[in-house]
């Protein structure tokens, strides 16, 4: 029969020397990006930790110590959990709604996941004001029977779950739709069940997706500033989360302290990295096994949102 | 055990995948369905396989209606086409995952499943390979590994979705005549789609034949080969040259050549397309040149009612055969034919050569 064409693959930029960049435009372009993410990402994360500790090590230890930095802390690590399972049930169900199915008002789902993407955190703050508020809609009747949800901790996870609720589906829908339904539906036909081919088939097959949105989504949780702020009230020691705390902190000019919470935060931001960095190595390593390497399976960055998820301050 | 397949049409929005599909494919056959892309043959599998549900008609398995059967109490044995094998667990897991997943009462026991996935293993020659991942074996160890894994359910239809489509063309020969080995073993009732005639000839005890989400023809490969119900199954089922005519009360006349056509006793003076296989042309030297325009036309006479004059233009060799391609001298477009090599050179035929081609075997089909 015909013979098959050989598979002409690029040849690899820089390898090799017709297609290599002269010396000085590759020295320019690399100077270029080292000046850029030393002058506006080494530096600043340095310049967090010794103004952390820039009175010593124990006036640092002291600043965490205190009440309100451990209640802040508290409060964090609270709505983190409370807000990250949510959005990861949330997510799953989601993913596989729009993956697997086609349904009308599916490309509406899609574009109302994106919603807290698109939409300034201050605002989302502010819609939940406006409706659990003294003078919201439902600020009467929640006050008529003694519920708190603005200025209290309901409010401020009401808030996070609004910002943080795409991030494990937006991670995972892609995932889902490049795989296709067929490994399912072989389980399915070989006699499992729905629920044993989703823990068996289904799961396996998207937990590295999985897990970097549910990291991704934990981090902005944690981290998440303006939509917070709106609901929160500021009130020391029992509505401040991390950031707002240092926020208050660095407004009472106690650089030592603000910077010794915001140290903590960033890192999160640094061990989020970490992790994020892992899980694409992983995947990669998986896919280079697989000797597939035109199939990237490697999750995809999301939306907007991802950059500023652990930095506050 | 049996399939009925009854009234069966599907649509995908605007698009008819399959229009009203009747067939039956009896205990122990090996059923191909037979079609170029987008005639609604996988759809048709997928039904069977209770992948897709039917707009209308029935499936019927050994008699019983099974059209609203939940997919795991089917015992239907699938190969999807690209595998689908399970890439997050190794070969000897794939085979076993029909068996994990029973429920706790009729699960064998872990000996027992092993030994079970051994033996499978072993059948489809697979067996040093246990321990590897999906990602590591190549398109012809996948197909095993998809189609043991099928097996190990013990299902009571196997259905294979284009099961030798994505190897390559040794490989493939190879592993359809070791598929047809393994069915003839087992006697498992099977349906596979292919949209390769060659495939669907060797494998298949019957052929379905589809186009446009229609049934063309069923039967055995002789029958489809030999006898095609229209123009569609024959120039579908291998190459074919087109002649273009009329039919008379028995008689047709395509082009410059008279032949009988008893099949059209019937007809009254009508439009004709006639089909003739390449390797049923029949070439000889024209030992007489035709003569130049005005000499007089008793020779043309002569070769008029049995012959087609042609000229040479283009030989091939392909090993055991030489495939000719003629310019017939009036008439019609260019003609293909095939011949062994042996007979070749006893016509000692060069390019820009006339010669006389008879058909034989020719279909004539009213035209449509």
């Amino acid at each position: 029969m015909s013979a098959v064409p050989p598979h002409a693959r690029p040849p690899i930029p820089g390898r090799s020397p017709a297609t290599a960049e002269s010396p000085l435009v590759r020295r320019l372009l690399i100077g270029t990006t080292l000046l850029f993410l030393g002058l506006f990402l080494f530096v600043p994360l340095v310049a967090v930790f010794t103004q952390a500790f820039a009175k010593g090590a124990g006036v640092y230890l002291a600043a965490l110590h205190e009440p309100d930095a451990l209640a802040s802390i508290r409060l964090t690590l609270l709505t983190a959990a409370i807000t990250v399972p949510l959005t990861l049930v949330f997510g799953l169900a989601a993913a596989w709604a729009i993956a697997r199915f086609e349904f009308p008002g599916r490309a509406l789902l899609l574009a109302l996941i994106d919603l807290p993407f698109a939409v300034s955190p201050v605002i989302a703050g502010m819609i939940f004001v406006l409706l659990f508020g003294a003078q919201g809609i439902l600020g009467p009747w929640l006050q008529a029977h003694g519920l708190h949800i603005i200025f209290a901790v309901p409010g401020i996870i009401l808030a996070t779950l609004f910002v943080t609720a795409p991030f494990v589906a937006r991670e995972l829908i892609p995932v889902m739709q490049e795989q296709g339904s067929e490994e399912e539906e072989a389980a399915l036909l070989l006699g499992a069940g729905g629920l044993k081919t989703y823990l068996r088939v289904t799961l396996p097959n998207i937990k590295w997706g999985l897990l970097y949105g549910v990291i991704l989504c934990n981090a902005r949780a944690m981290g998440e500033f303006g939509a917070v702020s709106v609901v929160s009230g500021h009130i020391r020691g029992l509505t401040n989360t991390m950031p707002l705390h240092v926020e208050i902190l660095y407004n009472e000019y106690n650089f030592a302290a603000a910077f010794a919470v915001a140290s903590l935060l960033t890192l999160l931001a640094l061990l989020t990295l970490a992790v994020r960095s892992l899980i694409e190595w992983r995947t990669r390593e998986g896919v280079v096994a697989a000797g597939v390497p035109e199939e990237d399976s490697a999750p995809a960055g999301p939306g907007g949102g991802a950059p500023q998820a652990a930095g506050a301050g | 055990m049996s399939i009925h397949v009854q009234g069966v049409s599907k649509s995908f929005g605007e698009v008819v995948a399959v229009r009203d599909a009747t067939l039956e494919v009896a205990t122990g056959d090996l059923l191909a369905l037979l079609g170029p892309s987008g005639s609604g043959k996988t759809t048709l599998l997928r039904i069977i396989a209770g992948l897709e549900t039917p707009d209308r008609g029935r499936i019927l398995f050994h008699g019983e209606d099974a059209t609203d059967r939940a997919l795991k109490d089917r015992r239907v044995g699938f190969v999807f086409q690209h595998y689908a094998l399970f890439r997050h667990m190794n070969v000897f897991e794939n085979v076993a995952f029909g068996l994990r997943v029973r429920p706790a009462e009729v699960r064998p026991r872990e000996r027992d499943l092993r030994t079970r996935v051994r033996e499978l293993l072993r059948l489809v020659q697979i067996e040093p390979l246990a321990e590897r991942y999906p990602s590591q074996l190549s398109g012809g160890q996948r197909q095993r590994v998809a189609l043991a894994r099928a097996l190990a359910v013990e299902p009571r239809v196997l259905l294979l979705d284009e099961p030798f489509g994505a190897l390559d063309a040794r490989v493939r020969k190879e592993l359809r005549r070791w598929l047809r080995r393994l069915h003839d073993e087992m006697h498992i009732t099977s349906v596979f789609v292919t949209h390769d005639q060659e495939e669907a000839l060797e494998v298949g005890d019957h052929i379905v034949v589809m186009n446009q989400g229609r049934i063309e023809q069923i039967g055995t490969p002789e029958e489809v080969y030999n006898s095609p119900a229209n123009p569609f199954v024959f120039s579908f089922l291998g190459s074919a040259n087109l002649l273009r005519g009329r039919v008379h009360r028995g008689r047709a006349r395509l082009g410059s050549i008279d032949l009988e056509a008893p099949e059209h006793a019937g007809t009254e003076d009508c439009e004709v397309v006639a089909y003739v296989r390449p390797h049923d042309l029949e070439i000889e030297r024209a030992l007489v040149l035709r003569p130049a325009p005005g000499a007089g036309d008793r020779p043309e006479r002569a070769v008029r009612r049995a012959a087609i004059e042609a000229v040479v233009r283009d030989v091939r060799v392909f090993a055991p055969i030489v495939r000719l391609e003629l310019d017939p001298v009036e008439g019609d477009g260019p003609m293909v034919a095939e011949m062994s090599e042996e007979r070749f050179r006893i016509l000692g035929l060069q390019k820009g050569e006339p010669v006389l081609v008879t058909p034989r075997n020719v279909k004539v089909f009213v035209a449509s």
